[in-house]
């Protein structure tokens, strides 16, 4: 039987080809998701295992801030430098070295515009004297040494194409300096950032701009020769004493990727249900593409049967053929997916998200590959290959065994019921109270309606075919009429066919209302809370200088500035973000629309929640509420009201005052200019803008314009989103060329036949075209609307989360309509020329 | 419509001169026809015969210009097939031939009916009513017109196939081994219906069969061997076919049953 199997795999190439491209993209598309999320994670495990001091010191923190808090907009936490000597008397210490590093310093180009680290942080830091300690490495020049000097990474030189020698303006959380370069330095051992851009200063100077005089974020310590880190730290501890924390390199690093892996996490979960969504698409190419293959080759199967094969043999025989198709596509689509890869780094650098090093392509990924592309393979070809060896030997010498058709009745009660389920589910998650749930209710939901209309597709193909479908012989005449009977045909392989494009289009569709409803709730909310004419904030988002809050008052005109700013504390036992805002004008800057309390006394230890947050922690006006600052204080802060959820400010705002008294740092995220009711924002904005221009970092912004900057990060997720959905459309669209392509094979002698009684080449292209089309719209018409209802239960839940409107954005959804059509089009190029270049006389001939 | 032209009646319906179809080169060259010469009238049903591998099948398809010559012409009417292209090839079999073909003649998706009125209905015309009932009545199908190829025997499969040949009045009907396939029942429904679309409704039917039986429906019998015509016979009887067919090569002895065997054997 192997050899039969062999023959029939050389036999039939451009099926096998076919088949195998199925394999390649599902593969190429998981391997390039896992490859991915691999190079991802390494980069930034580099990045934390840069540190070359074997044990260091640092400030406790009486609760872990986790990485949103590391900022200078954070709570900052110092080392007195007279620990450093005394750490430097403990046996073993062979070196230390105190250190400062400040988020907030940014590189200003040529131009006099802010470096784009694509957000990721600009740092400062101090240059550490001891080498060893130091995980940079000189490059050119040679160290700062005072105020009037400063030092880059290489990546950052390279993009600004500042040379030693140069002098350069460098932004920091104080005041503008402008310095000699003095030199460069690259980063641990490649020199990777991920986007970020160093800035170094000597200790002193960098002390006075990013820390105070005599404080360091950390000391690093390093070991003498032959004395265990561990040990020192344990030696190093005892002298510091429980204020402070001390950990081994290796334990920081994995703090620190812990907590990373944790903001990673958002990608990698994206990534990995995108890879499942490939997956189940690809799988559905190869289960379609393969039903084909044995289908076509019934009559040969039926003869082997008729020849003494025994069912068993005949069975193997495909999964044979599956299995070398699957091995070989799994190695074509491992090396796909590694373009995938280096394309999808392309995008998120694009992104600012800036990988520099390798691929990295592990062995669990390898094994990934095989596993899915082989065992899927091998699952896809069973059925249809158990469906042959049951064929009866008789069907080798009837004409018509492939147009059998199998009834759909298990399909439409399995779909009914899981369609049944999804939308009360979905409902479910609209009515939920709790945003949470209500989430993850629509999103079970999501899964159990698509499933089912998966299998209930083939059901729904009939009569979309007959009515929609109808329109393609009124308009198209014969080849319309054509077109659609081949389409109605194979239910079940036009619903295969469609169901790829159906995934993607629900996805994409999904995200399109969430995005549009979003940004409509945006507006609604800046046009609706933002009293202020005008707001300042940070292009970058970075925290900028009090200074540029002093300057704007001063401008006539305007009558109030009111500072933004963030912070952390640990509010009844679990972390907070905090918004911090003056009393004395939020009410000129922002509306609240209060539920309870007031506004009014917020300034001492006041505290005013959002409806959601309340509702969670059980708090109400007049509770008291126990603060722990990051430095380990205890105060208290009483609930003076609670407020509708709006986005702006945030779900827990104190006074500014409150925030400095936990250890804030004095840095504004926002400023909400406030001018005087006589005075036309017109008149007012040249001269404010003359203040903020001063300010490479800050920006002006009226309030459409803000409302915009909002809107931007929501627009820029849904790029992101929907360029990876692109690409599973893409899969889709090939699935559809596949199954053209196969099904132009399969009708060869119908071909013949047509273009024996007179059907033109060009009438042929057509028809084959118009099937195309006809599918794709199925597929993209049920995507549509099972995205919409996806999109429109989501954005119901998260209701109190701060959607408050919601759109469904019909134009989009005519667009993604009209994309459907063109990619039945373009996807029909192929096989409809093949069909056309067919020779009458060798199509009738075949058999 | 196309009704035959205005040429002379004397013009045979379809005509080829030294016609030459050459397959392959060197050690394959096979000489398919060999510089035939050959009339079909207008209102005449004419068998081919001959061994297998003898040229009929390619004659029919260079007449029907489903395949190009190597040297000569045919001629559909007035028109010479070798001066047309692709598309005027295809418009031309559309509008002015009929075909059958040995097996595989419908479409699985189309009625009985929109598979008789594919040809027009791919030209977009609408077609002769009354022509159609004849043919139609003719056939004797009227009451599986609503049915799927796959629904129908295979005798009626044919009919629908000759009625689809026939329903766009062409100038000619080209059938290769119609009845191949089918019992000597089915096989002589299909072929009463052959001569009486020719005896009544005045078509003009070639038809290829190794079957002396069917060939006695013929008014006219041609005889191939190795790419040539060898003989013809006019009002051919069964039992005169089969005399000729022993005669014109004793050293086979070919009666209809080793005939029919060597068939099942090509197939
Ligand atoms: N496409 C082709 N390529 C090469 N040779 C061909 C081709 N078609 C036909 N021939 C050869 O031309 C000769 C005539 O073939 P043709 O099919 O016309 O025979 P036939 O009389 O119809 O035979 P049968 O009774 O078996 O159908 C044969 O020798 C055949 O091998
Ligand atoms: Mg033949």
């Amino acid at each position: 039987m192997w050899r039969t199997t062999w023959r029939s795999l050389l036999a039939h190439k451009l099926r096998l080809a076919l088949s195998g491209l199925a394999i390649v993209l599902g593969v190429a598309f998981v391997v390039g998701t896992l490859i991915f999320t691999d190079t991802l994670s390494k980069t930034f495990n580099d990045l934390f295992e840069s540190t070359a001091a074997d044990v260091n010191v640092t400030r406790a923190a009486a609760f872990d801030q986790g990485l949103e808090g590391t900022g200078t907009g954070g709570t900052a936490t110092y080392v007195p430098a007279g620990l450093v000597d005394e750490i430097a008397d403990v046996e073993g210490v062979a070196a230390v070295e105190g250190n400062v590093q400040a988020e907030g310093v940014y590189i200003l180009d040529a131009d006099g515009e802010v470096l784009d680290t694509g957000g990721a942080p600009g740092i400062g830091i101090s240059w550490d004297t001891e080498e060893s300690l130091s995980p940079t490495t000189l490059v050119d020049g040679r160290a700062a040494t005072g105020p009037g000097e400063v030092m880059i990474d290489t990546n950052s030189a390279e993009d600004t194409g500042y040379r030693v020698g140069d002098t350069i303006t460098v932004l920091t959380p104080g005041p503008r300096v402008e310095a000699e370069l003095v030199g460069t330095f690259r980063f641990g051992d490649e020199g990777g950032l991920a986007g970020a851009s160093l800035t170094a200063f000597d200790t002193t100077t960098a002390q006075e701009l990013l820390s105070a005089p005599g404080q360091f974020t950390g000391i690093g310590v390093g070991a003498a020769d032959g004395v265990d880190p561990d040990e020192l730290a344990d030696r190093v501890a005892a002298v510091v004493g429980s204020d402070y924390d001390v950990k081994t390199a290796s334990e920081q690093a994995e703090s620190l990727s812990s907590d990373f892996s944790e903001a990673l996490q958002f990608i990698n979960i994206f990534l990995l249900v995108f890879a499942a969504i490939a997956l189940f698409v690809g799988t559905f190419i190869i289960l379609n593409t393969f039903s084909m293959l044995v289908a076509q080759r019934t009559r040969e199967l039926a003869l082997l049967r008729a020849l003494g094969a025994s069912r068993g043999q005949v069975t193997r025989s495909v999964l044979g053929e599956a299995l070398v198709v699957g091995l070989v596509g799994s190695t074509l689509g491992l090396a796909a997916g590694y373009g995938i890869a280096a394309g999808l780094r392309a995008l998120f650098g694009s992104f600012g998200l800036t990988l520099d090093g390798d691929l990295v392509l592990s062995t669990d990924t390898v094994l990934w590959a095989y596993a899915v592309g082989v065992l899927v393979t091998l699952v896809s070809a069973y059925v249809p290959a158990r469906r042959a060896a049951r064929m009866p030997p008789v069907a080798a010498m009837r004409d018509d065994v492939v147009t059998a058709q199998r009834g759909l009745r298990r399909r439409t009660v399995v779909g009914a019921v899981l369609a049944a389920v999804g939308i009360a589910a979905l409902v479910g998650g609209t009515l939920s109270d709790d945003g949470g749930t209500g989430a993850s209710l629509v999103g079970l939901g999501a899964l159990a309606l698509i499933l089912g209309a998966t299998a209930l597709s083939p059901v729904l193909a009939v009569p979309f075919l007959r009515s929609v479908g109808a329109l393609l012989p009124r308009i198209w005449g014969t080849t319309g009429r054509l077109a659609q009977e081949n389409a109605v045909r194979n239910p079940r392989r036009t619903a295969a066919t469609a169901s790829a494009l159906m995934i993607g289009l629900a996805l994409v569709s999904a995200f399109s209302v969430i995005g549009a409803s979003t940004n409509a709730s945006i507006d609604e909310l800046v046009t609706g809370s933002v009293r202020a004419e005008f707001v300042v904030s940070s292009a970058v988002q970075v925290p900028f200088s009090g200074d540029v809050a002093a300057e704007l008052a001063e401008v006539d005109g305007v009558d109030a500035i009111m500072p933004l700013r963030w912070g952390q504390a640990q509010l009844d036992g679990r972390t907070s973000f905090l918004t911090a805002v003056d009393p004395d004008s939020l009410d000129r800057s922002i509306e609240l629309s209060l539920v309870d309390g007031s506004t009014e006394r917020l300034g001492g230890n006041g505290l005013l929640v959002d409806e959601s947050t309340a509702d969670g922690r059980g708090w109400a006006v007049g509770d008291t509420v126990e603060v722990l600052t990051r430095d380990g204080r205890q105060q208290e802060l009483v609930v003076r009201g609670v407020f509708e959820s709006n986005q702006v400010i945030g779900s827990t705002v104190v006074s500014l005052d409150s925030l400095t008294a936990f250890g804030g740092v004095a840095l504004d995220r926002f400023l909400f200019v406030d001018l005087a009711d006589d005075v036309a924002p017109a008149d007012v904005r040249p001269q404010l803008e003359e203040v903020t221009d001063a300010y490479p970092v800050v920006d002006l912004k009226d309030r459409g314009e803000f409302s915009d900057e909002q809107k931007s990060s929501v627009d820029q997720l849904l790029l992101l989103i929907n360029a990876m959905l692109v690409l599973s459309v893409l899969i889709a669209a090939l699935g559809i060329v596949n199954t053209l392509a196969m099904s132009v094979i399969e009708r060869t002698r119908e071909i013949g036949l047509l273009r024996a009684v007179g059907l033109g080449r060009a009438q042929l292209r057509r028809m084959v075209r118009l099937e195309a089309v006809v599918i794709s719209i199925y597929g993209a018409v049920l995507g549509l609307v099972l995205g919409t209802l996806f999109g429109v239960a989501l954005s119901r839940s998260l209701a109190d989360q701060g959607i408050t409107e919601l759109v469904v954005p019909l134009p989009r959804m005519a667009v993604f309509l009209l994309v459907a059509a063109v990619i039945g089009v373009l996807a029909a190029v192929g096989p409809a020329r093949r069909a056309a270049r067919l020779k009458v006389l060798d199509a009738i001939a075949q058999t | 419509m196309t009704l035959p032209g205005p040429q002379s009646a004397a013009l045979p319906a379809a005509r080829g001169r030294t016609l030459t179809k050459v397959f392959g080169e060197g050690d394959t060259r096979v000489v398919a026809l060999d510089r035939v010469d050959v009339d079909f009238d207008r209102g005449r049903f004419t068998a081919i015969m001959g061994p297998s591998g003898s040229g009929k099948s390619t004659l029919m398809h260079c007449m029907a210009g489903l395949d190009s010559v190597t040297e000569g012409q045919a001629f559909i009417g007035d028109v010479d097939l070798s001066s047309l292209d692709d598309k005027a090839l295809t418009v031309l079999r559309r509008d002015r031939i009929g075909f059958v073909f040995q097996a595989f003649n419908l479409l699985p998706t189309l009625t009985a009916l929109e598979n008789i009125t594919l040809p027009m209905d791919i030209a977009g015309r609408k077609p002769d009513q009354a022509w159609l009932d004849q043919v139609i009545d003719t056939v004797g199908l009227r009451d599986r017109l609503a049915h799927r190829p796959t629904e129908l025997s295979g005798g009626q499969q044919q009919r629908v196939a000759c009625a689809r040949a026939l329903a766009g009045r062409p100038d000619i009907v080209f059938a290769d081994e119609p009845t191949g396939n089918l019992d000597s029942r089915s096989g002589a429904d299909v072929l009463d219906f052959l001569r009486s679309s020719v005896r009544r409704m005045d078509q003009t039917v070639v038809m290829v069969t190794h079957d002396p039986k069917a060939a006695g429906y013929a008014d006219r019998v041609l005889f191939l061997a190795d790419g040539r015509i060898v003989d013809e016979m006019a009002e051919p009887t069964a039992e005169r076919v089969l005399e000729r067919l022993k005669a014109f090569d004793p050293a086979e002895d070919r009666t209809g049953e080793a005939d029919a065997a060597s068939r099942a054997g090509v197939r």
